[in-house]
C-alpha cells in the first residue's frame, strides 16, 4: 500500500518544520502538533481494516528478485496494527495534554520536535521489514526519549537521562553486535527472509549467541527486571505526558514488541523451549519484585514507574507460555496497560500541575478540588488492580487461565497474589493522595485547565471501554490476527515474501 | 578469526568502562570504545580476503572478488548514530557538571529509591 510511508514521513516532516515555524508563530507547535497526532490516529483506525492481511511496502520501488528482497521494506501485518493503533491514540492524547501542560516550561517548539521524533521512529520501528531499518528507528526513539527525559534540565532530570543514555546506549551497541553476527550468519537483513535461512542453520551455538545478544539488549530497553534500573529514574523525571509515552508506548514498542517479532516471527522454534523458559522467568521476576517495590515508595510517579515494570513482567510472563491463548492475553494486557498506566501518568502529572508536589504523603483529598483527575484515577487504578468488569481484570483472568492451561499452577497463583498487591499499592495511591481530608495548603488549588481534562477522561472511557474487545466480532479485527501473527511464528516469512 | 576477537576484546574493554569507571567523561569514551568496537566488528563482517572495492568500473572483467559493500553502508549509519548519542551524552556530562559542580558518579546521586 502506498500510504504506508505516511506514518514515518509525516511526524519527520512535521519535526523538522516545527523549529522552523515556532519562531514566527508562537501557536504553531501546539495547533500543527495535535494536527498532525491526529491524523495519525486517524491514519492507525483507518488501517484497522487490513488487519487480517500482510501489506509489503517497497521503499524506492526495489521489488524483489526471485523471490529475495533486495530493498528496504516495511510491513504492516496483523501485529504492526495494533501496535500502531497503541502509539498513535497515546501520542495523540499526549499531547493534547501537552497544550496546557507544557506551558511550565519553556520551549514548546523544542518540544513539539522531539515528540514528532518519538512519534516517527515508534512508528518506523513496528513497520520495518528489516532489522537495521528496525535498528535505526530504534535509535530515532530512544535519542528523542534521552532528550525529553531531561526536559526540564534540573539536576534530577539530567542525570536520570544520563543513567537512561548509558544503559540505552549499552543495549545499542548490544543489539548492533547482535545484528553484524546475524548478518554474517544470514547474509540477509530481511527478517522474512533471514528467518527462512535460520530454520534452516537451527540450533547453531552462533544462533544461541544472537538471541542472547537481543534478549539482553531488548529486555534493557523494556526494562525488565534484572536490566530494570533505568526505569524508575527516567520515567518520573520526564514531563507527564512523555513518562505516559515512555510507560505506556515506548518500553512496550522497544522491548516487548522487538522481543515477539525477533524471536518468535524471525527465531522461530531455533530457540523455542529455552527461550519460552527464560521469557517466564524474567517475566515473573518483574512481576513479583515490581510490585513489591512499588509498595513501598511515597513518589506518586515514581510507584507508577515501578508498577511499569511489574505489568511489563505480566506481558512477558503471557507471551512465555507460549500458547495463542497466553498471546491473546499478553497483547490484550499490552493494550490495556497502554491506557490505563498513560492515564495514571497524566494524573499524576495533573496533580503536579495543581499542587507542585509528588510526595503522596503530603497530599490528600484532592478528589475534593480536582474531581475530574480524582474520577479518572480511580477508574484507571481498578482496572490495573484487576476489578470487574473493566479491562484490567479480564486480561489478568486470561493470563492466569492461559498459565492454568499450561499447567504453571504455582505461577499462576503467583500472577493471583502479585494482581492482589498491585490492588494494595494502588489503594494505598487513592487513600494518600485523593481521599481523607484536604490539606490547608491545598485549599486554593483549582481543577487543571479543560484540553488536560478532556485527554484524561478519553483515556479514562478507553480503559472502561477495553473489556468489549473480547467480544468475538471486535476481537476478529484487533487482537485475533495480532494473535494469528505471533502463534503462526515463522509463517511470518511466508506472509511477508508471498504478498 | 583473530581479528574478530580482537574487535570483541576492544567491545568488553568498553564495557569494562562502561561498568568501572565512575568519571561521567570516562564512561562516555568506554561507550564510544563500545560503539567502535560494534562498527569495526560489522565492518569485518564484510571482508574478504584479497577483494577489491565494490564499484563496477571499466576495466573490470570475468570473475571479481568484491568485499561485502552493505555492512560498510550500515556501519557509516550507525557512525552517524554514534555521533548523535555521543553529542548528547557530552552535552548532557557539561550540563550535569554544571549542576553538581562534579564529574564523579558517587556524588551525583539525588534520586534514590
Amino acid at each position: 500500500m502506498i500510504l504506508l510511508p505516511l506514518f514515518v514521513i509525516v511526524p519527520l516532516g512535521m519535526a523538522f518544520l516545527t523549529p522552523i515555524f515556532s519562531r514566527i508563530w508562537k501557536g504553531f507547535p501546539d495547533l500543527f502538533g495535535n494536527f498532525t497526532t491526529a491524523f495519525l490516529m486517524g491514519f492507525s483506525l483507518w488501517v484497522l481494516q487490513f488487519s487480517g492481511k500482510t501489506i509489503v511496502y517497497n521503499v524506492g520501488g526495489w521489488k524483489p528478485v526471485a523471490g529475495i528482497p533486495i530493498g528496504i521494506t516495511m510491513v504492516m501485518d496483523g501485529l504492526t496494527v495494533l501496535m500502531l493503533l497503541i502509539i498513535n491514540v497515546v501520542g495523540f492524547l499526549a499531547t493534547l495534554y501537552s497544550v496546557n501542560y507544557m506551558t511550565h516550561y519553556t520551549d514548546k517548539g523544542k518540544y513539539y520536535t522531539l515528540f514528532l521524533l518519538l512519534m516517527a521512529g515508534l512508528n518506523g520501528v513496528v513497520l520495518s521489514g528489516d532489522i537495521f531499518n528496525f535498528f535505526v528507528f530504534l535509535e530515532i526513539t530512544a535519542i528523542a526519549s534521552y532528550a525529553l527525559v531531561a526536559f526540564g534540565v534540573e539536576a534530577e532530570e539530567l542525570e536520570a537521562s544520563f543513567k537512561y543514555q548509558v544503559l540505552g546506549g549499552s543495549a545499542s551497541a548490544l543489539i548492533l553486535l547482535g545484528i553484524a553476527i546475524f548478518y554474517h550468519l544470514t547474509g540477509t537483513l530481511n527478517m522474512a527472509d533471514a528467518s527462512g535461512v535460520l530454520s534452516g542453520i537451527g540450533p547453531d551455538p552462533a544462533v544461541i549467541f544472537v538471541g542472547i545478544l537481543f534478549l539482553v539488549g531488548f529486555s534493557l530497553k523494556a526494562a525488565v527486571m534484572p536490566f530494570h534500573a533505568w526505569l524508575p529514574d527516567a520515567h518520573p523525571s520526564a514531563p507527564a505526558p512523555i513518562s505516559a509515552m515512555l510507560s505506556g508506548v515506548v518500553i512496550k514498542v522497544l522491548g516487548v514488541y522487538a522481543l515477539v517479532r525477533i524471536f518468535f516471527n524471525v527465531f522461530g522454534s531455533a530457540l523455542m523451549p529455552g527461550l519460552l523458559v527464560t521469557f517466564l522467568v524474567l517475566g515473573t521476576l518483574s512481576m513479583v519484585a515490581g510490585a513489591f517495590l512499588a509498595l513501598g515508595q511515597k513518589d506518586f510517579k515514581r510507584l507508577l514507574a515501578y508498577s511499569s515494570i511489574s505489568q511489563i513482567g505480566y506481558v512477558l510472563f503471557a507471551f512465555g507460555l507460549g500458547t495463542p491463548l497466553g498471546f491473546l492475553a499478553g497483547l490484550f494486557h499490552l493494550l490495556n496497560h497502554a491506557a490505563f498506566k498513560s492515564l495514571l501518568f497524566l494524573n499524576s502529572g495533573a496533580v503536579v500541575y495543581a499542587t507542585d508536589n509528588r510526595d503522596m504523603e503530603r497530599m490528600g483529598g484532592l478528589s475534593q478540588r480536582m474531581p475530574v483527575t480524582g474520577a479518572t484515577s480511580l477508574i484507571a487504578s481498578l482496572s490495573i488492580s484487576g476489578i470487574p468488569p473493566l479491562g484490567g481484570f479480564w486480561s489478568k483472568l486470561l493470563i492466569v487461565l492461559a498459565a492454568v492451561e499450561c499447567k504453571h499452577y504455582i505461577l499462576a497463583g503467583v500472577a493471583v497474589l502479585t494482581s492482589i498487591v498491585t490492588l494494595a499499592y494502588y489503594l494505598k495511591v487513592q487513600k494518600l493522595a485523593f481521599f481523607g481530608t484536604l490539606k490547608q495548603v491545598y485549599k486554593g488549588i483549582k481543577e487543571v485547565p479543560v484540553l488536560m481534562c478532556a485527554s484524561m477522561v478519553i483515556l479514562a472511557v478507553i480503559t472502561l471501554g477495553l473489556g468489549v474487545l473480547l467480544i468475538p466480532d471486535i476481537r476478529s479485527v484487533v487482537l485475533d490476527p495480532a494473535t494469528k501473527v505471533i502463534a503462526g511464528g515463522v509463517e511470518y516469512a511466508k506472509m511477508v515474501l508471498g504478498g | 578469526m583473530i581479528v574478530f576477537i580482537l574487535a570483541i576484546l576492544l567491545f568488553l574493554v568498553g564495557l569494562y568502562g562502561v561498568l568501572i569507571k565512575r568519571n561521567l567523561i570516562k564512561i562516555v569514551i568506554a561507550l564510544m570504545i563500545m560503539e567502535y568496537a560494534v562498527n569495526l566488528f560489522f565492518a569485518l563482517v564484510g571482508y574478504r580476503h584479497g577483494g577489491t572495492a565494490p564499484i563496477v568500473s571499466k576495466g573490470l572483467t570475468g570473475k571479481i572478488l568484491f568485499v561485502d559493500p552493505l555492512p560498510q553502508a550500515l556501519v557509516l549509519t550507525a557512525i552517524v548514530i554514534g555521533l548523535g548519542t555521543t553529542a548528547l551524552l557530552v552535552s548532557f556530562a557539561v550540563r550535569i557538571h554544571e549542576k553538581y559542580d562534579t564529574f564523579d558518579v558517587r556524588k551525583i546521586r539525588k534520586l534514590r529509591g
